[in-house]
């Protein structure tokens, strides 16, 4: 180290700034021949026994490498030193092997066998590091050894090895491309590799090698997205990419059903005359398209979704090249209602080093000629500082002027008038060139900007007033009959303005438009004339030119002037302008010799010349990757993988499927095939057949959780390869599956207790009764709200597939549709039988308990189901609350009495279902009463109040309450976790009525399903402060387990946890000599989802205990109180 | 992918180059040298070039180019931000990332560039993991390796990078525990000739410094995460446990980190905290000019602004400045013709005054614009956002950590039209 500095100390000093390169100059004297001794040193030192000696030598051979000087002739002096012990002098040969193996094979060959030892070294960086060095050294002889050790390393246990095997194999390649289909055969082997540490590495590999060869992906595609987030970043970053690549060629475009609808708008937005003969093209295109999507309707591919789904997190990486993939996979891949979620993020990115800024803002720029909506709210964040580099300024200049629209233009055009004063020039040209292109974009802007430009033209910047002409002059050339005044101003400003270019200009204006301004024009000559000799070259050949083509229209005034014109320019020092006079006078006064040219000179100099298209640079650019080099570039770059475009027809997408364990396989994948192959067919008359097949799928999945446990699994392992619980990956699954296996009949023991608990006293038909309602009725509900969803998002959107809700709704619409075929009915009966078999079991085997059903209970049983049923991953929010009949005995509470409601009384409970239309939501079920004599209309709700991040989902308008009637809605709040009120007026056709809602902290939460070792786990977890104890004497009523069961239930929303021991909850066996059961009850808060766990642990003579271990300790220590009163009363 | 890298110093002098594959010769830094010439401003030199045969991708940071070499495509993000992850390592490691500071440590650079990439391909970036395979160097270690002989390279696989937390190391001890957080918000303004905020927001990081034994997981919630519009996360943090329930949950990497960005909803109005009344005026006549400078609090909380700086990029056509400050002290630089007025702490009751005449360049043509101000300036104790951190919890270790949160307010990208 030492010796390094000092050699640059050496070198800091000779290096001054004006020879900066003799310091490196291996050839330059006095230095060279230092060199030469210190070599001889060095390999005396690397030829000692110490290691410590041999250390500093690398450590100096090192530093002249790093510095770029040619260390080549020590090569056999270090090559000796690869197999030392010591692992920093060994690491610093590997570098120098790296280095200079490639210019000296022969010598390299002696460090190979060190390598193959090192490979099957035990320890696995040893491994790696030699594989790594074995595969960097680029000596082609040894290309078999490097193959077979990839082979071997591609199996290797440590992840850390295969990833090693994987970055070789790209460096093998390009040692020899003929070994590709070996290689290939490595890569397919380890992309199918399950851990993250690999997957970055490998489609790195992929995409070097054989990114042509896409059908590797398939088997891996579910399995990749759901890696994705564990990746490390740059990983992700070419695995996104190269997802972006494989969707375009599988899926269908997302976009295919508004290319039509959007596309009247898209018009005029860019007032694009220039490209009019485009747009047709297109249009036509559209229109076929959009025919054929009539034909079929358009529904997201689950995979497709599944990739979008999982990718949108990333948004938030704080690496900027992870958030572009992401950015760019969106504005590519994802429907266009979705692509808006990627503005923030990109503009988030402008906050960093201004080379990431240069990239993005060149991404922006893009993207906002084709998705102009998406950024329009970070207008702002694009406004340009003093200073920005001025490669940024110009960048966001495009962008500002891409956003510009009728609404935001004068904004805009206030900014630049800012812009317009900067010292920086080149900026200020391109803000005159920006305001231009606005003002042939916006039609009512023009005139204003066409002013404004004018007055640009008496400013002292050359430059400035030379682009404001020239802008002016292409705006001109667009509406010349309309601006005659402006070319008249414009000659009068001929007298102040000294810029020769600015002159030019303004004088070919007048020529090429003369005949707008007869009067003027031959005056402007007549002026020019005077003072030609005084003029500047451009300006006197723009001279020349504005007699000649006066002449040709107006000969009768100026001809003499043009003569004289023509005369002295004879006589100009200038050739070219000399020559000039000479070819137009020939060309333009009619003598005998001249020739046929004369004849056409008028339309030679007047002809029609075409306005100048002023277009983004950033048009077109799109047909590139958005992200990647060629983008940036606009030139295709090495490599560069062409964007497919969408196919057709989308290719089978069965190709995804990977095997799954024997027993799952038959029901899951089979269903799947069938349900893909209906699918369109049955998405369309989805409508009509909703209700009765809803019901369907809904005694499927009862099935599914209330029949055999066997069941139960298979059931989830077909839901989530809907991708509908895309978050478990393939993999998962598989091992979950298993180890659901085992844990089969644990659950089968504890779910008896459950039900049975739950169902002591209900009878058979009861029971029965209740799974119809629940089955049929709640599942027409829930169709409703699949299509409030669609209206909703239709609505959001102008677009029917975007919504993840959607996606959701098209699975089920699928599993209908699969249902729904012929032999769907005897599935349907076959589920109801199996059902009440199931009850059948139930109830044999546990003889009714002796106390009596009491209904809250009831309600809590059916919502411990729903529960259940949602840990099938059944698609959440299944039962919709607006059936459940109203129970007398869940607590109602008073919202409005009838005295003060005039009549109207109202009363409000928490019905303990889910909300359906948001989870996050309590379901409050109100019910309205009208005690008046006449009838009341319309009654709805408005003006809530809440506290902030409260939400709520107001019930529908009730249109009519006839007198006497009573009637029931729901609503949905989110509380927020918190028990504040919500406020809101309750109108009627006549009156306002100021009413709140305040929820018991009981009310807050869902219960949920735990055994007992994930209750204590959980406990475990949520200790300390977020544990509240509190002693209690049971209330003399409240002994027995089952009114303690039953009062907690009452008082908060909870959920039994099994307990370990079966005969403490089974009634069959009158409650066994207590030792002192616990009871434990599990919960989550309904927004954020927060465990609640409470214990019960009861003592002698009626002594318990309480526990509440609650993460909010604020509704721990309000359910406390609750439950306490409700045990102690 | 990544090529090559070369280190050139601000004159361009090429003072390191690593290869990752075939050796490129340094000829190649030409096309980016003829460019950098001229390009006025080492800010204005394109990111990315294109040669015949290769594409440049070079960033700026302290007065160093990193100039890397591609040859086929790649996303210039990719690249440009891991020259920006190279450029931290060396700043996290030497303390600084300059020239002489990479000289001297040219071994330890170049082990680290040979850990990073691999065959161009990012292979261990994270902190953690190359502090374990690569010890930073210290006086104390220096010492120790010289006597014992033991070296600065571990020959253990880092766990981390086999784990699923690859940002932290393993078997971590501390006798003191300790692990703290600076709130840092920056409000980002430009304001128009007449103080109007023609836009504002704020900008915020948390930066943490963990100091914990073993396997901490740590919960930090906010009192009101509502604010927050746009975040962004180091990988530790569980972005689903963010999305469900707005806590930032995560095993912390060991040592210094960013844990977040956020950006403060644009719907919150953003208080400037101070006013700047200013009169810059160049005369037709008599090449002069004046100024006059006063900065006054304006919506403060209460709280004291300090390291309060102004800097006014002049004209070129300004010579000198005759100025008096009524508080602090100006430079102007002559060749850079940037002035700055260091206040230092604002002065509620006397706002700090600069006022003076301007000399300019006779028979020059009057400036035509003004410059803008350019104010930095600090308020401690104080998220300008109204972000607080409601709880820190630690989860999975026994003992109680020394916990600590710090606000800090600064004025970002903030200036002022004139």
């Amino acid at each position: 180290m030492s010796a390094s500095s000092a050699f640059n100390d050496e070198k800091g000093g000779s290096s001054s700034v004006g020879e900066p390169e003799y310091g490196h100059d291996p050839a330059s004297g006095g230095i060279f021949s230092s060199d030469y001794k210190r070599h001889d040193d060095l390999k005396e030192m690397l030829d000692s026994n110490k290691d410590s000696l041999k250390l500093e030598a690398m450590k100096r051979i090192v530093a002249m490498v790093a510095r770029g000087k040619n260390a080549s002739d020590l090569f056999p002096a270090v090559v000796k030193n690869v197999a030392c012990k010591n692992i920093e002098v060994k690491k610093l040969v590997y570098v120098y092997l790296v280095r200079y193996a490639e210019e000296q094979q022969d010598l390299a060959l002696l460090s190979i066998s060190t390598f193959q030892r090192g490979l099957k070294d035990p320890n696995q960086l040893i491994r790696a590091s030699a594989l790594r060095v074995l595969s960097s050294i680029r000596v082609t002889i040894i290309v078999p050894i490097m193959m077979l050790a990839i082979k071997e390393a591609a199996s290797d246990m440590s992840p850390y090895v295969r990833k090693t095997a994987a970055h070789a194999i790209p460096k093998l390649y390009s040692l020899d491309p003929e070994q590709k289909d070996q290689l290939i055969e490595v890569i397919e082997k380890l992309l199918a590799d399950k851990t993250t540490l690999v997957a970055g590495s490998v489609v790195m590999a992929f995409e070097e090698v054989c990114p042509e060869r896409i059908d590797l992906i398939h088997k891996n595609y579910r399995k990749l997205c759901n890696l994705l987030i564990d990746v490390e970043e740059w990983g992700q970053v070419v695995i996104i990419n190269m997802l972006t690549r494989y969707a375009r060629t599988q899926f269908l475009n997302p976009n295919i059903n508004e290319s039509l609808l959007e596309e009247g708008g898209e018009k005029t937005f860019y007032g694009s005359e220039e490209d009019e003969d485009e747009d047709d093209e297109d249009k036509d295109k559209k229109a076929e398209v959009a025919t054929m999507a009539k034909r079929k309707p358009y529904v997201m591919d689950p995979d497709h979704r599944l990739l979008l789904r999982n990718t949108k997190p990333l948004l938030q990486s704080r690496n900027a090249a992870v958030v572009m993939a992401v950015a760019q996979l969106y504005f590519h891949l994802a429907p266009k209602a979705e692509v808006g979620v990627i503005a923030k993020a990109l503009v988030r990115l402008l906050r960093s080093h201004s080379e990431v800024q240069y990239v993005v803002l060149q991404n922006v720029a893009t993207m906002t000629i084709k998705r102009r909506g998406m950024f329009e709210p970070y207008l702002k964040s694009f406004y340009i500082r003093s200073t920005d580099p001025t490669q940024i300024k110009v960048l966001k200049l495009e962008v500002l002027t891409n956003l510009a629209n009728e609404t935001n233009i004068s904004t805009i055009l206030r900014e630049f008038q800012t812009y317009i004063k900067s010292m920086d020039k080149d900026f200020v040209a391109a803000t005159i060139q920006a305001i231009g292109r606005c003002a042939t974009n916006i039609g009512e802007v023009r005139d204003t900007c066409l002013n404004g430009l004018v007055q640009l033209l008496s400013n002292r910047d050359e430059l400035v007033v030379a682009e404001s002409v020239v802008v002016i002059k292409k705006l001109l050339q667009m509406q010349p009959e309309k601006h005659s005044d402006i070319i008249k101003h414009m000659a009068k400003l001929i007298d102040n303005i000294q810029v020769p270019m600015a002159r030019a200009s303004i004088l070919w204006l007048i020529g090429e438009y003369c005949e707008h301004v007869p009067k003027i024009s031959p005056d402007v000559l007549r002026k020019m004339a005077k003072s030609f000799t005084n003029e500047e070259d451009i300006v006197k050949l723009q001279i020349i030119n504005l007699a000649a083509k006066l002449y040709l229209t107006n000969s009768k005034q100026t001809k003499l002037l043009t003569q004289y014109v023509l005369n002295l320019a004879k006589y100009d020092q200038n050739y070219d302008i000399r020559d000039r006079a000479r070819f137009i006078r020939q060309l333009i006064v009619p003598t005998e010799k001249s020739g046929a040219l004369s004849k056409y000179a008028k339309k030679l100099f007047l002809a029609l010349k075409p306005a100048p298209v002023l277009e983004s640079p950033f048009k077109d650019r799109d047909h590139f990757q958005l992200g990647s080099l060629s983008h940036l570039l606009n030139a295709k770059a090495g490599g560069y993988q062409e964007l497919p475009d969408w196919p057709e027809a989308a290719p089978d997408p069965s190709v995804r499927n990977v095997e799954v364990p024997e027993w799952t396989k038959c029901s899951s994948r089979e269903k799947r095939k069938e349900k893909k192959v209906e699918k369109p067919f049955y998405s369309d008359s989805e409508g009509e057949s909703g209700p009765t097949e809803s019901a369907d799928s809904e005694s499927d999945s009862a099935n599914g959780s209330e029949s055999v446990s066997g069941s139960e699994v298979s059931g989830s392992g077909s839901e989530s390869e809907e991708s509908e619980e895309g978050s478990e990956s393939e993999e998962e699954e598989e091992e979950e599956d298993e180890e659901k296996d085992k844990k089969k009949k644990k659950k089968e023991l504890k779910k008896k207790p459950v039900q049975e608990s739950e169902s002591e006293q209900s009878s058979e038909e009861e029971e029965e009764e209740r799974k119809h309602e629940r089955k049929s009725k709640p599942r027409k509900s829930d169709s409703e709200t699949e299509s409030g969803d669609e209206e909703e998002s239709e609505s959001e959107s102008s677009q029917s597939e975007s919504d993840e809700s959607e996606s959701e709704a098209e699975v089920k619409k699928k599993k209908k549709a699969a249902q729904s075929k012929p032999p769907a009915k005897p599935v349907k009966t076959d589920g109801k039988k199996e059902k009440k078999e199931m009850s059948l079991l139930d109830l044999d085997d546990f003889e009714p308990a002796p106390s009596p059903q009491v209904t809250p209970v009831n309600s809590f049983l059916s919502s411990s189901l729903v529960t259940d049923l949602e840990g099938l991953s059944l698609s959440d929010s299944v039962l919709s609350p607006a059936t459940i009949a109203p129970s007398s005995a869940l607590k109602s509470y008073e919202l409005l009495h009838r005295i003060t409601g005039e009549g109207l009384s109202v009363e409000y409970c928490f019905s303990r279902q889910p909300f359906s239309p948001d989870a996050n939501m309590v379901a409050v079920q109100i019910q309205f009463t009208n005690n008046a004599t006449s009838d009341t209309k319309n009654l709805h709700m408005e003006d809530v109040k809440l506290q902030s991040g409260m939400r709520v989902k107001e019930f529908p308008e009730i249109e009519l309450l006839p007198a006497g009637e009573t009637t029931t809605a729901v609503m949905g709040i989110d509380f927020c976790d918190s028990t504040q009120a919500a406020n809101f007026q309750l109108c009627t056709h006549t009156r306002k009525f100021f009413v709140s809602i305040q929820p018991p902290v009981g009310e807050l939460m869902r219960p949920i399903f735990l055994t007992e070792n994930e209750f204590k786990k959980e406990q475990g977890q949520l200790m300390g402060m977020n544990e509240i104890t509190e002693r209690l004497t049971l209330d003399v009523k409240c002994r027995n387990e089952h009114t303690i069961v039953q009062r907690v239930t009452t008082a908060a929303n909870l959920s039994r946890v099994p307990c370990g021991s079966d005969k403490e909850c089974s009634p069959p066996v009158p409650p066994p000599p207590p030792d002192h059961p616990v009871h434990r009850f599990a919960g989550r808060t309904v927004t954020s989802s927060s465990l609640v766990l409470v214990t019960v642990a009861t003592k002698e003579e009626g002594a318990a205990q309480l526990t509440v271990n609650c993460e909010k300790m604020v509704i721990g220590t309000m359910l406390v109180k609750d439950i306490l009163q409700a045990l102690t009363q | 992918m990544i090529h090559s890298l070369f280190l050139i110093n601000h004159t361009g002098d090429i003072f390191l180059e690593k290869h990752w594959k075939s050796v490129i010769s340094r000829g190649v830094c030409d096309y980016f040298l003829e460019v950098k010439e001229k390009a006025v401003e080492p800010e204005n030199v394109p990111p990315v070039l294109q040669t015949p045969h290769h594409y440049l991708i070079s960033i700026y940071r302290d007065k160093l180019f990193f100039l890397s070499v591609i040859q086929t495509e790649v996303p210039p993000l990719f690249v440009i931000e891991f020259l920006h992850r190279v450029a931290d390592t060396f700043q996290d490691y030497f303390g600084e990332c300059s020239e002489s500071i990479i000289k001297d440590n040219v071994v330890t650079v170049y082990e680290l560039l040979e850990e990073m990439l691999d065959n161009g391909f990012p292979l261990a970036t994270e902190s953690n993991i190359l502090k374990e395979m690569i010890k930073p160097p210290t006086i104390l270690r220096s010492v120790v390796n010289t006597l014992t002989g033991s070296s600065n390279v571990g020959d253990k696989l880092p766990t981390g990078q086999l784990s699923n937390i690859p940002w932290r190391r393993a078997a971590v001890k501390y006798t003191n525990n300790e692990a703290y957080f600076d709130v840092i918000e920056e409000i980002d303004a430009i304001l128009d000739k007449s103080g109007m905020t023609v836009f504002a927001e704020i900008q915020g990081v948390i930066e943490a410094c963990t100091r914990l034994s073993g396997m901490p997981d740590l919960t930090l919630s906010f009192m009101n995460p509502r604010l927050l519009d746009d975040v962004s996360f180091h990988p530790c943090v569980r972005f689903k446990r963010w999305e469900s329930e707005r806590v930032l949950s995560f095993i912390p990497p060991d040592g210094n980190f960013t844990l977040m960005t956020y950006h403060v909803s644009s719907q919150n109005l953003v208080a400037i905290p101070v006013y700047v009344k200013q009169n810059i005026s160049f005369f037709e006549t008599g090449s002069c000019g004046r100024l006059d400078i006063t900065i006054g609090p304006k919506q403060t909380m209460g709280k004291m602004v300090e390291g309060l700086m102004v800097t006014v990029h002049m004209p070129k056509a300004v010579l000198s400045v005759n100025l008096t400050a009524s508080q602090g002290n100006y430079t102007y630089d002559l060749a850079t013709k940037v002035l700055v007025w260091d206040i230092g702490k604002l002065n509620p009751q006397k706002p700090p005054n600069l006022r003076g005449t301007l000399s300019v360049q006779s028979g020059a043509p009057r400036p035509e614009e003004n410059p803008a101000l350019d104010i930095k300036l600090k308020i401690q104790q104080l998220a300008i956002s109204g972000l607080k951190v409601n709880r820190l919890d630690m989860y999975g270790e026994k003992y109680k950590p020394f916990k600590g949160v710090k606000y800090m307010t600064k004025a970002g990208k903030f200036q002022v039209r004139t």
